[in-house]
């Protein structure tokens, strides 16, 4: 299973839990894990991705300690038992 | 006795305060922390009050949520109230405009950046995009002033549903007869010093735009350098500055039950984002723009550098009004007489971008 790491600031929209897993495909890629997370969890999959499917701009994803967007960006792979960790970038006033 | 609701939208977050004698204040704790609140609304046309809040995340991005509780509990679609349809290939930064319709039950109006424009026909829960207006041949030349490409104005008309009038900075000001389905620019007299030609059909940066109570054709504006009146619904504009202190500001306020009564806060010049003479004063004008009064009672009259943001001053809906405006320095003043007398609401907040007030009980 791929575990997809939530933020503590996101955590409203899952209960509380810090993961949520996901029996993906192989040749999977970071589109597909979010595709799937936005089918199981909307509210919280349009704040990692916008209206348009791309990654927003202050937020950060994290394939086995890899960021994603020097990986591939949306179509980074990843792997069947990934932990992808999603986490909010330096940024604000 | 009336029971106040004054809706502070601040750089990092939503505040509630609360009020019978318009005097004293309770004030909440932050909602959306850490959120940017550029649109509030309180719509009282139903039952119950409903407000209405855009809240943007730096991180996470924007939503509009509603509440029908005065804000003990709100709520969104799970698929957020308002985006950009998918073939525009544009995604919503922020809703800068929360409307409800004068003339049109559960109708409720955004602006977004960037310059879109929204339709919401359940009370601001799901909205639909106005696409005539995205589709105007003159939007790929609409600019971006340093605040962001935003209709950061909407004006539906009291009585005719078929009009609308809508501003932007940089854009201008456009309206539609037609109930959107087309759109005309409406900027003639409006200038626009920072380009060559100074009278461009477009392109002005328009700060804001506010309607007449009593006369729906008279609407006053602040624009980028210049304060502007019309008597025709927008067609034309008459400069009415001359006896301001200063022709720049962002906000302007219609009074909600006066006729020729409108609220303005003069900011020294575009180089210069202070107040003439460091004193926090609003002026208004009894006349429709003939002549302006400064009103300053009760307010920082001394080395004061705040300023009052496009959004961030309003009329709740008693008699005599309520007028309330908020500052960049984080501080909220209410005058319970028109603008005869201020006193301080809160203080030390982050920079207020919006407010919005109403009787709520």
């Amino acid at each position: 299973m791929t575990r997809l790491v939530v933020p503590g600031s996101l955590r409203q929209f899952t209960d509380g839990e810090s993961t949520i897993e996901f029996a993906l495909d192989d040749g999977a890629t970071l589109a597909d894990l979010l595709e799937a997370l936005s089918s199981a969890k909307p509210a919280l999959g349009r704040r990692i991705r916008d209206e348009q499917g791309e990654l927003r701009r202050y937020v950060n994803v994290y394939v086995d300690g890899e960021d994603a967007r020097r990986t591939g960006g949306l179509a980074a792979p990843v792997p069947a038992a990934a932990e992808v960790l999603v986490l909010p970038s330096v940024a604000g006033g | 006795m009336a029971d106040v609701l004054l809706a502070i939208g601040t750089a990092k977050g939503l505040f509630l305060a609360r009020s019978t004698d318009r005097a004293t204040w309770k004030l909440s704790q932050p909602h959306f922390l850490m959120n940017g609140v550029y649109a509030v609304a309180i719509d009282t046309r139903g039952d119950r009050p409903r407000l209405l809040a855009s809240a943007t995340s730096e991180h996470w991005g924007p939503s509009v949520f509603h509440s029908d509780d005065l804000g003990d509990t709100w709520a969104e679609p799970d698929e957020g109230a308002v985006t950009f349809p998918t073939d525009t290939d544009t995604s919503l930064g922020r809703v800068w405009q929360l409307v409800p319709s004068p003339s049109e039950p559960g109708v409720v109006w955004a602006g977004s950046e960037p310059q879109g424009l929204f339709r919401s026909d359940d009370g601001g829960e799901h909205f639909s995009f106005v696409r005539p207006l995205w589709d105007h041949p003159h939007r790929p030349e609409w600019g971006a002033g340093f605040g962001g490409a935003a209709i950061h104005t909407v004006l539906p008309h009291p009585d005719d549903p078929q009009r609308v009038l809508v501003a932007m900075s940089t854009g201008g000001v456009y309206r539609t007869e037609d109930a959107g389905a087309t759109w005309m620019a409406s900027n003639t007299g409006v200038k626009a010093y920072f380009f060559p030609d100074p009278w461009p059909e477009f392109g002005q940066c328009v700060h804001k735009v506010a309607r007449d109570s009593q006369d729906p054709d008279r609407l006053f504006l602040q624009n980028h350098h210049g304060v502007y009146r019309s008597d025709d619904d927008g067609r034309t504009w008459d400069s009415i500055a001359d006896n301001l202190p200063t022709d720049f500001g962002f906000a302007m306020l219609a009074h909600p039950s006066r006729a020729g009564v409108a609220y303005n806060f003069p900011i020294t010049a575009d180089g210069e984002r202070i107040p003439p003479g460091h004193a926090c004063r609003v002026f208004r004008t009894d006349d429709a723009g003939k002549s302006w009064t400064a009103l300053g009672n009760g307010l920082p009259q001394q080395d004061y550098y705040g300023i009052v943001l496009r959004d961030a001053m309003c009329a709740d809906d008693l008699d005599p009004a309520g007028i309330y405006f908020g500052t960049r320095n984080g501080e909220v003043f209410a005058s319970p007489d028109e603008g005869e007398h201020w006193s301080l609401v809160a203080a030390h907040l982050p920079d207020v971008l919006s407010v919005r007030a109403a009787q709520v009980g």
